[in-house]
C-alpha cells in the first residue's frame, strides 16, 4: 500500500514538472526539462562517458573515508586515552571543528592541485571529525566495571587498548558510518564543483558554465543515485559490524 | 591461598568508607560477608582485588602484602562485566588469550567452562542475547576458567530469581569442593546481603557495620555438614538457629543504616 502512494507520490511530482514545463509555467531555462534531462542521462550511460567520472568521484570518496576514518580512530584513541594532551590541544580542535571547511576547498586545490588529491583532503577534513568525536565519546564510555573485569582477567595496557577500547570506540564509529560516507561523498563533489577536470561535480560545474540546465539536474540525479547505492552498502555493513549490539527496534518490540 | 585485611582503612575524600577492617580467610574456605547495602561491601572487594589501594593498613595475599592489582584473584562483579562486542565463549577465552594462550586452546578451555556452568550450547550468543542468568553463568566460566586460587565475588546471585539462584549456589559449591585447580581449593570471599544464602554456602560468615567506617563486629563459624544442598540446608533447625543468632547482630546494622538513609 505505501508502496502505492510512493509511486503515485513520484509520478505527481515528475507529471507536475513535466507539464509545468511544457507549458512553460516553468521556466525550461531554470529547470530544465524532465524528458531532457533523462535523454541525457541516457546518453552518458549508453556512451559509457558516465563510468569515468562517477568511478573518479567514488574513488575520492572512499579515499577519504578510509583516511579520515583511520585517522580519526588513532587521534580519538590517543586522545581519549591520554587526558592531558586532549586537555592541552581541546580549543584547538574545536576550532578546527568549528570551522566551516568547505572553504578549505580551494586552498587544497592550490596546494593538492586539482587531480583527486585536493579532493581527498577535503573528504577527510569532514570525516575526520565526526570519527574523532566519536571515538573520544566512545573511550570516555567504556563503562568502568568491563574495564576492571578486563584488568582482573589480565589485559596489559596494550592488551585494554586493543581488546577494549578500541571495540568499544569502534561500535561508535560504526553507528556513525552513514554519517562519514554521507560526508567524504560531499566533500569529494563539492570540491570537484570548486575546481577540477573530471568526476560528476566537474560535469556539472561544466554544464553550468554553458547554461545547460538539464545537463546539471542529470548530474544532481546520478550523484543522488550514487548516495543511496552508497547508504545500502553502509547499511548492509552495519548490519555485518554491529551483530552484538542489540537492535533498537528490537528492544521496542520485546 | 589466604587473604588477609591488616586494619585497612579507606577514605574517598573526606568520607571514611573502610574503618580499620581486619579478618582473613584461609587457604579453601568459603567466606561470606554480610552487611546492610551500601556499607562498603563492594569497596571491600575492590580493595582486595587491588583495583584500589588502602589509606592505611595493608591487604595481605599468600602472606606476601598486596601492591598494585590482584593477579591471585578472579573477581566476579556485581554489575555487567561482560564485553559486549565478545560471545560468551569469547568473553570466556579472553583470560587465557590475555595470558598468551592460542586460540585455538582458548576456545577449547572456554567451551569446557561453558560445558561446566550449563551453556554448553549457548556459545555463540552475544551478552544482549543471554538472559541475566545466563550471563551471571558466563561470568563465572570467565573467572574460573583461569582457575585464580582466590575468588571474589560480589552479589553474583542477587539479580535471579529464587531458583535459579539455588541452581547456581548448587553449582557453585560443587565446582568449588570438587576443585582440582593448581593449587587445590579456592579460597571464596563472597558478598551478599542474603542472610540465607551466606550461611547455606559458607564456612564462617562475617558480619559488617553500617557505613561510615564500615569494619566487621562478629563472626560465626557454620558448621554445618559438607556437601550441603543449599535449599534442603534450610530447612534444618541447626540452620535456623544459626541465622537468628546471625540476624540479631546483622538487625541493628541494617535499622542503623536504614535511619542514616532515612535522615539523609
Ligand atoms: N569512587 C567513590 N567515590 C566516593 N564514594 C564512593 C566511591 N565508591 C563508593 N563510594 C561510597 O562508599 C560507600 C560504599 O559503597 P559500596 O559500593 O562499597 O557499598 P556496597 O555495600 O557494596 O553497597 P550495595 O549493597 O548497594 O552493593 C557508599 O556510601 C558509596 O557512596
Ligand atoms: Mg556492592
Amino acid at each position: 500500500m505505501i508502496g502505492v502512494w510512493r509511486t503515485g507520490l513520484a509520478v505527481v511530482l515528475l507529471g507536475l514538472w513535466y507539464a509545468g514545463t511544457e507549458t512553460a509555467v516553468l521556466s525550461p531555462l531554470f529547470f530544465g526539462h524532465p524528458l531532457k534531462i533523462f535523454a541525457v542521462i541516457g546518453e552518458w550511460f549508453a556512451s559509457g562517458d558516465i563510468w569515468r567520472h562517477l568511478a573518479i568521484t567514488i574513488t575520492e570518496t572512499l579515499l577519504a573515508f578510509a583516511s579520515g576514518t583511520i585517522s580519526g580512530v588513532v587521534a580519538g584513541l590517543w586522545l581519549g586515552l591520554s587526558p592531558r594532551t586532549q586537555a592541552v590541544l581541546d580549543p584547538f580542535i574545536k576550532a578546527a571543528n568549528a570551522m566551516p571547511r568547505v572553504i578549505l576547498a580551494p586552498i587544497f586545490a592550490m596546494w593538492f592541485g586539482l587531480g583527486i588529491a585536493s579532493k581527498v583532503a577535503l573528504g577527510f577534513t569532514l570525516v575526520f571529525f565526526i570519527v574523532f568525536f566519536n571515538v573520544l565519546q566512545g573511550v570516555r564510555e567504556v563503562p568502568p566495571v568491563v574495564l576492571n573485569a578486563a584488568r582482573m582477567l589480565g589485559a596489559s595496557p596494550r592488551q585494554l587498548v586493543r581488546q577494549v577500547y578500541l571495540p568499544a570506540a569502534l561500535s561508535w564509529v560504526f553507528s556513525s558510518l552513514h554519517v562519514s560516507v554521507g560526508m567524504a561523498f560531499v566533500g569529494a563533489v563539492v570540491a570537484e564543483y570548486l575546481g577540477s577536470y573530471a568526476g560528476v561535480g566537474y560535469l556539472i560545474l561544466q554544464a553550468e558554465g554553458m547554461f545547460d540546465v538539464d545537463t546539471v539536474f542529470a548530474g544532481i540525479i546520478v550523484l543522488t543515485g550514487c548516495a543511496l547505492v552508497l547508504d545500502g552498502a553502509v547499511s548492509l555493513a552495519e548490519t555485518r559490524l554491529l551483530v552484538w549490539q542489540p537492535r533498537a527496534d528490537a528492544a521496542r518490540e520485546s | 591461598m589466604s587473604l588477609t585485611f591488616d586494619t585497612v582503612t579507606l577514605r574517598f575524600g573526606a568520607a571514611e568508607v573502610v574503618g580499620g577492617a581486619s579478618f582473613s580467610v584461609a587457604p579453601g574456605e568459603f567466606v561470606s560477608i554480610v552487611g546492610p547495602t551500601g556499607c562498603g561491601k563492594s569497596t571491600l572487594l575492590n580493595l582486595a582485588a587491588g583495583l584500589i589501594a588502602p589509606s592505611s593498613g595493608q591487604v595481605l595475599v599468600g602472606g606476601q602484602p598486596l601492591t598494585g592489582l590482584n593477579r591471585r584473584a578472579g573477581y566476579l562483579f556485581q554489575g555487567e562485566s561482560l564485553m559486549p562486542w565478545r560471545t560468551a565463549r569469547d568473553n570466556v577465552a579472553a583470560g587465557p588469550e590475555f595470558a598468551g594462550a592460542s586460540r585455538a586452546a582458548a576456545a577449547a578451555a572456554a567451551q569446557t567452562w561453558l560445558a561446566r556452568v550449563g551453556l554448553a550450547g549457548h556459545g555463540e550468543k552475544y551478552p544482549h542475547q543471554m538472559s541475566g542468568g545466563m550471563r551471571k553463568r558466563t561470568q563465572l566460566a570467565q573467572t574460573l576458567v583461569l582457575d585464580p586460587p582466590i575468588l571474589l565475588m560480589d552479589e553474583p546471585f542477587s539479580a535471579l530469581d529464587v531458583q535459579t539462584r539455588q541452581l547456581m549456589e548448587n553449582e557453585l559449591l560443587a565446582i568449588w569442593q570438587a576443585d582440582m585447580g593448581r593449587s587445590g581449593r579456592k579460597s571464596v570471599l563472597f558478598i551478599t546481603h542474603d542472610l540465607e544464602e551466606a550461611i547455606s554456602l559458607s564456612d564462617r560468615v562475617i558480619v559488617l557495620s553500617a557505613g561510615p567506617a564500615t569494619r566487621p563486629i562478629a563472626e560465626f563459624a557454620i558448621d554445618l555438614p559438607r556437601p550441603r544442598d543449599v535449599a534442603e540446608i534450610r530447612l534444618t533447625p541447626a540452620f535456623r538457629a544459626m541465622e537468628e543468632r546471625i540476624w540479631a547482630v546483622l538487625r541493628d546494622e541494617v535499622l542503623k543504616a536504614y535511619r542514616a538513609g532515612a535522615a539523609a
